[in-house]
C-alpha cells in the first residue's frame, strides 16, 4: 500500500467521485467509486471525462458534489471544502505533456520540489537515472522526441511523489508505432508505482491494456463501471458495447424467454440462456462470426456483400442482411422494416480470409450464441 | 544659435558649432523619463494583464476598455485629466503636496506620470496578448506540481510570454521617450527640468531653428532604431527557445 497515505490516513486506498458541472449543452453528472489502483475512464471526445479528471486534480471546480481520494476530502461543496491543486498531491500527465518550454529537463523535474538545493539535486539526479534521461538533462523540451518528452514529464510528476497519477489521453496524438511503444513504456514505468493511476481515453485498446477497473462515460454520465475484462466480455449497456468496440448492435424484440428478433438484422435468434426482460438491444463483435457454407444452421443470417476494406492484417466486410425466407424464419418481414436494416461488420484475420479465396463468400454468417451481448 | 546659411561647406561647421554649445539636458531628461515610465509600466502592465486574463468576459471588456483608453485618446485629453487630478488646487494635488511634499505639475515627476499613463496600455496589451497565447496546461501543470501561483507566474508564464513582454517593454519605452502632448500639459517645458526632446524640437521649430531641431530629430531616430534593433536581437535569440511548443 502507499507509503505517504499510510502515514496520513491509514489504509483507505481508493477513490470516490460524485460531481455535477454544467458543460456546454449538457450537464456532467458522474458518480463512481473504486478501490482499484489502475482505473480507466473510457468515453467519446467531449463526454466530460477530461473534465472529471481535471476536477479530481483541482484545476477545474465542479458546481457541486464530493471528491474523496484515499480517505482525504479534496472537494465537498456542502462543506465548502475545495483543496487547492497545489495541496492535493495529484500528478497530471497532459496530452501535450505541458513541459515548461523555457526550462531544461532538469529544471522541469525540479520545478515542483521543495527542500534544500542538495536535496533537490539528489532527487532530480535520481529521476534522471530512473527515467533514462542521462545526457538530456540540459536540453529544452522542444529539443526532445515525443518519447523523451513523455519520460521527462513522468519524471517531473514522479519526483513530486504524488498520491494519484492522472493520465489525460496521453497517446491520442501519436502515430501507431510510437503509441504502441510509449504505452508499453508507460505501463512499465508505472509498474512500481503504488498509488492510484487513472487513465482517460477514447481508445478501447489503451484502456483494456492498462486498467483493472473501467468506467464508461457518455454525455456527462457514467454508463457502466466494473472490472475491465468483465465489462468488455459483457458490456450490459448499448453505449458500453459501442465504446468497447462492438460494431454490430441491433434493436430487439423479445419473443419469449429464449427467443428474440433482431430488428435491424432481420434475424431471429434462439438462446439457451434466458433473455432478461429489460433487454432492448443485442450486440455482436465483428470478429466472432462463423462463416457457413451450404446448409443453414441455427442463429444464422443470410448476407449480401455491400463493401469491403482490406487492412494490413485483417479484412473488413460490410454485409447487408438478406431477407429471410418465410419457411426458415416464420412470418414475412414487411417492406418498411427492411429499410431500417443495418449493415453488419465482419472482420476477419489475414490467415482466415485465405479460406474465402477457396470457398468464396459464405452463404450465411452464424452468431455464436455465447458471444451475443444482451444489452439494455 | 542662429539660422544657418545654406552654402555648402559652411553647413558642417555651423552644425558642429551648434553641437558644441548644445544643451544636452533634453536627452537625459527624455531617457530618464522613458526609463522610469517603462519601469513602472512594466510591472503595472503585467499586473493588469495578469488580472484581466483571469476575469469573466463582461468585466474584462469594461476593465480592458478603461486600461486601453489612454492609448486611444488624444494625449492632450489625457494630459487635461492628469492636470485636473494633480493640480495643487484639487484634493489629490493638495493631499500629495501637504502630506508628502510631492509636486506633480511642472515637475519631472509630472513627465514620468504623463509618459507612464500614455505608454502603459502598450505594455498591458502586449503582455495580455502574450499571456492569452500561453498553453493553459502549463499553468495547470505548475499547480498540480505544487508550485505557488507567484512561482508559476514568474518562472513559467513570464519566460514563456517572453517575446510578447519584451516587445511590449520596448514599445512602451519608445512611446514614453517620445511623449509630447500629455507631458507638455502636466509637466510643461522647463529647460533642464521637464524639457524633453520632443518638447525641445517643438520649441526650436517655433523659433525657426531648423538646424537644432534636425540634430534632436536625428538623436531621436538613432535612439529609436538602436532600441528596435536591440529588441530584435534579444527576440531573435529567445525565439529559438520559445517557438517550439
Amino acid at each position: 500500500m502507499q507509503r505517504s497515505n499510510d502515514e496520513r490516513k491509514g489504509n483507505q486506498m481508493g477513490l470516490a467521485v460524485r460531481i455535477k458541472k454544467k458543460l456546454g449543452d449538457f450537464c456532467l453528472d458522474v458518480g463512481f467509486q473504486s478501490e482499484s489502483s489502475r482505473i480507466g475512464i473510457l468515453g467519446a471526445s467531449g463526454c466530460g471525462k477530461s473534465m472529471t479528471l481535471k476536477s479530481i486534480a483541482g484545476i477545474e471546480t465542479p458546481d457541486q458534489g464530493e471528491i474523496t481520494v484515499n480517505g482525504q476530502e479534496f472537494y465537498h461543496s456542502d462543506e465548502k471544502i475545495n483543496v487547492k491543486p497545489q495541496k492535493r498531491k495529484v500528478g497530471y500527465l497532459f496530452q501535450n505533456y505541458a513541459l515548461f518550454p523555457t526550462m531544461t529537463v532538469a529544471k522541469n523535474i525540479e520545478a515542483g520540489l521543495k527542500g534544500s538545493k542538495q536535496e533537490k539535486k539528489k532527487r532530480v539526479d535520481e529521476m534522471i537515472r530512473t527515467f533514462q534521461l542521462e545526457g538530456l538533462k540540459d536540453r529544452l523540451p522542444g529539443e526532445l522526441s515525443g518519447g523523451q518528452q513523455q519520460r521527462a514529464a513522468l519524471a517531473r510528476i514522479m519526483a513530486y511523489e504524488p498520491d494519484v497519477i492522472l493520465l489525460d489521453e496521453p497517446f491520442s496524438a501519436m502515430d501507431m508505432f510510437l503509441k504502441d511503444r510509449l504505452q508499453q513504456e508507460l505501463i512499465e514505468m508505472l509498474s512500481d508505482y503504488r498509488g492510484i493511476v487513472i487513465l482517460v481515453s477514447h481508445n478501447r485498446d489503451e484502456i483494456y491494456r492498462f486498467s483493472e477497473e473501467l468506467i464508461i462515460m457518455d454525455r456527462g454520465a457514467v454508463v457502466t463501471s466494473g472490472k475491465t475484462k468483465e465489462i468488455f466480455a459483457n458490456p450490459g449497456k448499448r453505449e458500453a458495447a459501442r465504446l468497447t468496440g462492438c460494431k454490430n448492435i441491433s434493436r430487439i424484440q423479445r419473443l419469449d424467454a429464449h427467443r428474440m428478433k433482431a430488428l435491424d438484422w432481420g434475424a431471429k435468434l434462439t438462446l439457451q440462456r434466458e433473455i432478461p426482460e429489460g433487454t432492448a438491444y443485442v450486440g455482436f463483435r465483428a470478429h466472432e462470426f462463423i462463416p457457413v457454407w451450404g446448409e443453414r444452421r441455427e442463429n444464422c443470417i443470410r448476407v449480401r456483400l455491400a463493401g469491403q476494406a482490406e487492412l494490413p492484417f485483417e479484412k473488413n466486410f460490410y454485409l447487408f442482411p438478406e431477407k429471410e425466407k418465410a419457411d426458415s424464419c416464420g412470418e414475412e418481414e414487411d417492406g418498411e422494416e427492411r429499410q431500417d436494416m443495418q449493415n453488419l461488420c465482419w472482420f476477419l484475420q489475414k490467415d482466415k480470409w485465405r479460406m474465402l479465396e477457396d470457398k468464396g463468400m459464405p452463404d450465411y454468417l452464424q452468431f455464436r450464441e455465447e458471444q451475443l451481448l444482451l444489452l439494455s | 544659435m542662429g539660422v544657418i546659411e545654406c552654402d555648402g561647406s559652411n553647413d558642417m561647421e555651423a552644425i558642429m558649432e551648434i553641437m558644441n554649445d548644445l544643451d544636452w539636458s533634453p536627452l537625459w531628461i527624455s531617457l530618464k523619463t522613458g526609463a522610469a515610465a517603462t519601469f513602472i509600466s512594466f510591472f503595472l502592465g503585467i499586473y493588469a494583464a495578469r488580472k484581466t486574463v483571469k476575469m469573466a468576459p463582461g468585466k474584462k471588456a469594461v476593465i480592458d476598455g478603461i486600461l486601453t483608453l489612454p492609448m486611444v485618446l488624444p494625449p492632450t485629453v489625457a494630459g487635461f485629466f492628469l492636470l485636473l487630478l494633480f493640480s495643487r488646487r484639487r484634493p489629490l494635488g493638495i493631499l500629495l503636496y501637504e502630506n508628502f511634499d510631492i509636486k506633480v505639475v511642472q515637475t519631472w515627476l509630472g513627465c514620468v506620470i504623463a509618459a507612464t499613463v500614455i505608454a502603459f496600455p502598450l505594455m498591458y496589451r502586449n503582455a495580455r496578448a502574450a499571456f492569452e497565447q500561453i498553453d493553459v496546461n502549463l499553468v495547470y501543470a505548475g499547480r498540480t506540481l505544487g508550485m505557488s501561483e507567484m512561482r508559476i507566474f514568474w518562472t513559467v508564464v513570464i519566460p514563456s510570454a517572453g517575446p510578447g513582454i519584451a516587445s511590449g517593454t520596448i514599445l512602451t519605452f519608445a512611446r514614453a521617450l517620445g511623449e509630447y502632448g500629455a507631458t507638455s500639459m502636466l509637466a510643461g517645458n522647463i529647460p533642464g527640468k521637464t524639457g524633453t526632446i520632443s518638447q525641445k524640437i517643438a520649441m526650436v521649430i517655433q523659433d525657426g531653428d531648423y538646424a537644432t531641431a534636425g540634430i534632436w530629430v536625428a538623436a531621436v531616430i538613432l535612439i529609436a532604431l538602436a532600441v528596435i534593433i536591440l529588441m530584435n536581437l534579444i527576440l531573435g535569440k529567445r525565439m529559438k527557445t520559445v517557438k517550439r511548443w
